[in-house]
């Protein structure tokens, strides 16, 4: 059980081993708060889509098990996108067309293959939280030195002062593609000298 | 007509879907590898990507409106595309052999390329009519195998260059993007708004 989860948090990090779900990684994390906010949402939505279909996995034709995830998924994204913007209509603005998009997000319909479907459902529940949590701190990091960089901000407290000039590239799209560069050779390093 | 214009020229290069919103990284990532396959997948994108925006607007704006069913335009949406991609896949494997050979082991990958799904949704929140939505998804495409042309020549120079090991693969592809994002964003004067 405490297996399942926790590969998910590093020996199988979704972003940086599995290089999965990057137009979310990349879009949203111009500061930590907001990356914070996607890894909730595609927590909610993985757990609940590999639950359903760890239930249901029976009773879906192998033919069309793609086009049955990805509706069970697109659900899931919908009630999310609804409930975002009626109670935190703030976080639905920060977040705009990339909460729609976690429906294409390939971690989810990657765990509904590749795990749920073949698991049963206690088993999914660790996988998809682990697979979940892994992905919002992997946001979060991501997010976190963006943000330093780019606004000279902690969660959204200014720490560098007014001297500091921001680097603006960093909240730039280039900025997260040279950042995520970055973090996955720092992985693939600690990986070769076996951290 | 210059609308139109517009539309094309800033989809292609302004914001360019790869570079400006991060959409179809995964294949960006996954098949830019050689130049042959690029533009096989550019070419897949291209043509599903037009279908599946045009088919959508009619949907949405002949159906789910009318009805009042918007709530329901992302599960509408994904399963347009879906299923577009399996009757194209179909009636190419049917009628074109060797446009079979080259495109339709890239069909399927297409189902989860982000930016077809994303095409659509920018469509309607950017209330498109129908020309600048074919012409958004047109242009998006072209866009997308532009992107992955240059990429996928540049990676195939690469090969023979010696890159520290921790940094052989994605994680040079993504640096690379970076610089090709920072390249990109000179053309944003080309258009003032």
């Amino acid at each position: 059980m405490m297996k399942d989860f926790l590969k998910g948090l590093w020996s199988q990090h979704p972003i940086f081993r599995q290089l999965l779900g990057m137009c979310p990684t990349l879009a949203v994390t111009t500061s930590a708060e907001n990356g914070i906010y996607m890894g909730l949402a595609v927590i909610f939505v993985l757990v609940f889509s590999s639950l359903v279909v760890a239930l249901i996995k029976k009773f879906i034709p192998h033919q069309v098990r793609i086009a049955v995830y990805t509706v069970i998924i697109a659900t899931f994204v919908t009630i999310v996108h609804i409930f975002l913007k009626a109670q935190y209509p703030d976080v639905s603005m920060a977040l705009g067309p990339y909460v729609p998009l976690i429906i294409v997000n390939c971690i989810i319909l990657g765990r509904c293959e590749a795990f749920a479907s073949k698991h049963s459902v206690s088993t999914t529940l660790y996988d998809a939280l682990g697979m979940g949590v892994g992905f919002t701190w992997g946001l979060f990091i991501l997010g976190s030195i963006r943000e330093f960089f780019g606004s000279g901000t902690v969660l959204g407290v200014a720490v560098l002062g007014s001297a500091y000039n921001p680097l603006v590239v960093m909240i730039l799209p280039a900025g997260a593609f040279l950042v995520l560069g970055f973090l996955v050779a720092i992985m693939n390093g600690l990986e070769r000298w076996k951290i | 007509m210059e609308n139109l214009i517009l539309i094309f020229i800033s989809t292609v290069l302004i914001n360019n879907l790869v570079l400006t919103y991060f959409l179809g990284i995964c294949p960006f990532l996954g098949v830019s590898g050689k130049l042959e396959s690029s533009f096989g997948m550019g070419m897949a994108v291209t043509f599903v990507m037009t279908l599946a925006t045009s088919i959508s607007w009619l949907i949405y704006h002949f159906v789910l409106l009318p009805w009042n069913m918007v709530f329901l335009q992302y599960v509408i949406f994904i399963l347009v595309i879906a299923s577009l991609v399996q009757i194209v896949e179909m009636f190419i494997r049917k009628f074109s052999s060797p446009l079979y050979q080259s495109l339709g082991i890239y069909l399927p990958l297409i189902t989860t390329n982000c930016s077809i799904l994303g095409v659509a949704i920018f469509m309607v929140t950017r209330n498109y009519h129908f020309a600048e939505a074919v012409v958004f998804g047109f242009s998006g495409g072209l866009g997308f195998a532009l992107v992955l042309l240059i990429m996928a020549g540049i990676r195939q120079e690469l090969e023979y260059a010696d890159v520290p090991g921790v940094f052989k693969g994605a994680a040079l592809t993504l640096i690379i993007a970076g610089l090709l994002s920072l390249i990109f964003m000179g053309f944003s004067g080309l258009v003032s708004s």
